[in-house]
């Protein structure tokens, strides 16, 4: 039996690889799911063979589990994905860490001979990467549901105070390895890193999340890697190295597309410093009326779309739809222009456009559609604002030069819907608001696009 | 022959080399539900929590402790695996009948 377990431990580690690598396109990634669900349902079902006690403790967690699980799937609107998202490292970092406390605890009456080296090492980085990432992640599930405030919060010395916490536990952890019989420090060990995990993430600002929810991702994923190790078991040490190098190149992606690094994002608290230096002078814009845009956009034979956080927020997402359709009925060729850092998390706009029902064949990334915004009559920008700041591409002195953007200006039209002028989280004055060409159509997202698509049917037979 | 170690971190290599090939190949369409995807593999770890919990040894504290472990680990496999079907089931073509322009 023992022997059998390790074939399915690597047929399992074989689906688990498929799973990811049939997720490349949207045509085979529901065989990745299945793939992935086989692996899990094989690895559980050859585990709990091979052991007997306690199966009614394992049974009621599992019930339970399942019971959470299931409503949380089906129930929980798209536009809470990230925030679901962020709940479930939280989960899965807390069971690692738990799972790291318990081996610790019971492995005390054998340390001489069984937490010794390697074993006590993984033991320490799993537990300390889950409790910082336990609590890091519902720091930043507050942040994206705003319990917390999405700002960053900051203070004095903030680094320095973290950077010594981080370093006690570090030393703490040290010390643990060295003389695993000394019981006292691991609570005061894993406090510190419950503490660290709030610290890490409370000064990161919510424009910031894609980065910070792929990378506590990683955290995760290493954590039950450590795991593996601790345990002698590959299985958990490869899936655990699948979900640290998908977070890994997640958060590298999102910071190529802030042109940031991983350092100035964890550190900097962004937000923060530019909304001193949001301090500019008042100048006019051009608005435009529910009817004025319903004309243009008719008119028009090319419309590219710009969705942001602020359609998310507004849950425009069904109305956005209607209004593509209604264009697209009218012949007018609508395409939707996805910056990988708009929304709170990777590829949070392609889930939302999705489920509206929007074709996926028409939403375009950055790179292959910034080409076509020249040749774009109408550039409608709906709750985006830092990912069209033209600044970015000519202003030196601007906080978010350097980062790619899209070519919004470059379209002959430019409408922009939003609540006001009030700068966008980073505090940046958007120049693109500023443009001859650029008409702001002030109001609610989703209130605004019901408008226009009012003033489009009325229009059909005239 | 190599220790467990050893066979542990060629393991992690390989495993964390593949990782990266494959996910860079994900489309950025797909980066939300790869995560949801990874998340639920990365549950993995209920296979330590069995372990931890059926062990002959385990005390009624490491049983409390596994029991969460357990908990959170199947709630993540299960609202994983199900939310990224879900999503994944939203992600259509535009369908061949309706107009394309084309320029």
């Amino acid at each position: 039996m023992g022997a059998l377990v390790n074939y399915i431990y690597i047929l399992s580690g074989a689906l688990f690889i498929l799973s990811l690598k049939w997720m490349n396109t949207p045509a085979t990634a529901r065989h990745g799911v299945f793939a992935g669900e086989l692996g899990m349902l094989l690895a559980v079902a050859g585990t709990l063979a091979g052991h007997h006690h306690n199966w009614e403790w394992i049974l009621a967690a599992f019930v339970i589990g399942t019971a959470i699980g299931v409503p949380i799937a089906y129930i929980m609107p798209m536009t809470a994905v990230p925030q679901r998202t962020a709940m479930s490292h939280a989960c899965g970092a807390l069971a690692a860490a738990l799972v790291g406390t318990a081996e610790f605890y019971q492995r005390q009456p054998q340390a001489d001979t069984d937490l010794r080296g390697v074993v006590m090492v993984a033991l320490v980085i799993e537990t300390l990467l889950g409790f910082l990432t336990f609590t890091g992640s519902l720091m930043a599930m507050g942040k994206l549901q705003e319990v917390l405030p999405s700002r960053p919060i900051t203070y004095r010395n903030q680094n320095l105070i973290n950077l010594f916490l981080f370093l006690v536990a570090l030393g703490l952890g040290a010390r643990l390895i060295l003389a695993p019989t000394d019981t006292w420090i691991f609570p005061i060990f894993a406090g510190l890193a419950l503490v660290f995990g709030v610290l890490l993430i409370i000064p990161i600002g919510g424009a910031d999340m894609p980065t910070v929810i792929a990378l506590l991702n990683s955290y995760a994923g290493l954590s039950a890697c450590a795991m593996g190790f601790a345990l002698n078991n590959p299985l958990l040490v490869i899936a655990g190295a699948l979900d640290g190098s998908s977070g890994l190149i997640l958060s590298i992606i999102m910071c190529k597309a802030m042109n940031r690094s991983f350092t100035n994002v964890l550190f900097g608290a962004f937000g923060q410093l530019q909304t001193t230096a949001a301090k500019t002078e008042e100048r006019p814009v051009r608005s435009a009326s529910p009817e004025e845009a319903a004309a243009i956009l008719e008119t028009a034979s090319s419309v590219i779309i710009v969705p942001g956080y602020g359609l998310a927020v507004a849950q425009a997402q069904h109305k956005i739809r209607e209004l593509f359709d209604a264009l697209m009925r009218r012949g007018v060729d609508v395409k939707f222009a996805i910056h990988p850092v708009a929304g709170r998390m990777p590829g949070h706009m392609n889930v939302l456009l999705a489920e509206a029902d929007i074709p996926y064949d028409r939403l375009f990334e950055m790179d292959d559609i910034n080409g076509e915004f020249p040749q774009c009559d109408v550039a409608l920008v709906i709750g985006a604002n830092d990912v069209t700041n033209p600044a970015a591409r000519h202003d030196p002195a601007s906080p978010i030069y350097g980062m790619p953007i899209l070519d919004v200006d470059k379209a002959h039209i430019v409408m922009v819907i939003k609540r006001s002028m009030s700068p966008g989280f980073a505090g940046i004055q958007n120049e693109l608001y500023y443009l001859d060409k650029t008409l702001m159509l002030f109001g609610d997202a989703k209130a605004f696009t019901t408008e226009i698509l009012k003033e489009l049917p009325a229009r059909v037979g005239a | 022959m190599p220790s467990n170690l050893e066979i542990g971190l060629y393991v992690f290599m390989l495993a964390t080399f593949v990782g990266i090939e494959v996910i860079r190949k994900v489309s950025p369409l797909l980066h939300t539900p790869l995560m949801s995807l990874t998340n639920a593999i990365s549950a993995i770890s209920v296979v330590g929590a069995i372990l931890i919990i059926s062990a002959e040894s385990a005390t009624t504290a490491s049983k409390v402790l596994g029991f969460i472990a357990i908990t959170a680990a199947v709630t993540n496999i299960v609202s994983g695996f199900l939310i990224t079907d879900r999503m994944l089931k939203m992600f259509k073509k535009l369908p061949s009948r309706s107009r394309e322009v084309k320029k």
